[in-house]
């Protein structure tokens, strides 16, 4: 969708703000706002595609003003009263009213470091063959879904060579909406700065993205 | 969004710091989590995954030019060597920079990042400024970093767009022939890894972020 997430190329943020040794949490709630999301997140009740879609569908005026650790929980709230594992008043109550649904999982103590040593791979096996090879021309498609896509705006419908094929992947734009993996080839696909940017552009740089096989057409 | 001063926003601060507290308990309650489950989750990005694991790899990849190879074909696998694998890193990709060409790494459309070998994100990777300009005006995020490019040398950026994710080898600063892995891992910076800074060059150790 075209939600406030896709930032690439807008302007009027102002300068980056570098802050000297950064601590890792600014705030006693964020390391718990990171855990507890990591934590829901384990139950298995939605996939990461679905929960980037969850936090980018927040209204754009919400989404460029929380902090990332609020966007963040609020996602995981919607989550939560999406699929039933709890209801807007428990939530918002902080107390359990309704018994719990089953979920596939719960991670426990004692599993954290071997779960999160393992991660969660998004590569699948795929017998057809991938479409392009390095070198192909190809062109992005010029689409506006309204669902969950990662092909930002500022590289639709633009000219750029494929650098690799990088495997199949779970597509996330079928995934994100319950309809499946449905894995598709990702290629790096690399576009002069002037080709996205047009006049003005720098003449000596160049932006990849990861393309899933779908949104490329053979130029 | 860079707030350290409580007190200042405190009524926004306290607003998300009881819903946080109120999803965790609710969470609790109902069986879903395990609360020593997050203390376990914290502990290990505070103190296990984070950039120094990051920097063991580039000063490895500098000393060992077998090492070297298997990372740039084979990042995923390079890395586990040394212990790092899994979150956010289980596609991991290295790229180089070399004398000709510079890499910087974003995500715009999130905030993608190599958890495994760098940990945590620092907020500006997360923020509008950084993922709004990055791709559109990578020379020019460079110069707010302090890395002046000479207009000759190539920057790449990747956009961290599918679930493959970038780790920056920088160049090894000159007069450290005969370093130890551990004198090197000292030099490379998080910000070397992501293409906003260079690793730091004898002499200059403090100087760079």
């Amino acid at each position: 969708m075209n939600g406030a997430q896709d930032l690439g190329g807008m302007m009027g943020f102002g300068p980056i703000e570098i802050e000297a040794d950064e601590p890792l949490f600014h705030h006693a709630w964020e390391k718990r706002a990171m855990a507890v999301t990591l934590a829901a997140g384990a139950c298995g009740m939605w996939t990461i595609d679905r929960s980037r879609f969850t936090r980018e569908s927040l209204p754009p005026a919400q989404y460029l003003t929380k902090s990332y650790y609020d966007i963040w929980i609020t996602a995981l709230e919607r989550l939560l009263a999406q699929t039933g594992m709890a209801d807007e008043t428990e939530i918002s109550a902080g107390r359990a009213m309704s018994p719990p649904l089953t979920t596939p999982n719960k991670l426990m103590a004692a599993d954290v470091a071997a779960a999160l040593a393992k991660g969660t791979s998004c590569s699948r096996p795929l017998s057809r063959p991938a479409r392009f090879a390095p070198g192909d021309a190809v062109r992005t498609k010029v689409m506006h879904p309204t669902t969950h896509t990662r092909l930002p705006r500022y590289a639709r419908g633009k000219l750029g060579v494929i650098e690799s094929v990088r495997g199949a992947f779970v597509f996330p734009d079928a995934n994100a909406h319950g309809g499946g993996e449905h894995p598709q080839w990702v290629y790096t696909v690399r576009f002069s700065a002037a080709e996205l940017w047009g006049d003005g552009a720098d003449a000596n740089s160049t932006v990849s993205i990861d393309a899933f096989e779908p949104y490329l057409e053979r130029a | 969004m860079i707030d350290h001063d409580d007190d200042q926003d405190h009524s926004e601060m306290s607003e998300v710091a009881s819903r946080v507290r109120a999803l965790e308990t609710l969470l609790t309650e109902k069986g879903y989590i395990d609360p020593a489950a997050l203390d376990a989750l914290i502990e290990t990005y505070e103190t296990k995954v984070g950039p120094r694991n990051g920097a063991r790899i580039v000063a490895r990849a500098w000393s060992d030019p077998a090492f070297r190879a298997r990372l740039m074909t084979d990042a995923t696998n390079a890395a586990a060597e040394l212990g790092y694998s899994g979150r956010q890193g289980e596609h991991l990709v290295a790229v180089e920079n070399t004398d000709e060409r510079h890499n910087l790494v974003v995500c715009t459309l999130c905030s993608c990042y190599p958890w495994s070998v760098l940990g945590l994100p620092p907020v500006w990777y997360k923020s509008p400024s950084y993922r709004s300009r990055a791709a559109i005006d990578p020379r020019g995020v460079l110069v707010e970093f302090g890395v002046a490019l000479p207009a000759r040398k190539e920057i790449r950026v990747w956009d961290s767009t599918a679930e493959l994710r970038y780790l920056v080898v920088p160049q090894r600063p000159p007069n450290t022939d005969g370093w130890s892995e551990e004198q090197l891992a000292a030099l490379v910076t998080r910000d070397s890894m992501i293409g906003v800074g260079l690793a730091i060059s004898p002499g200059d150790a403090g100087a760079l972020r």
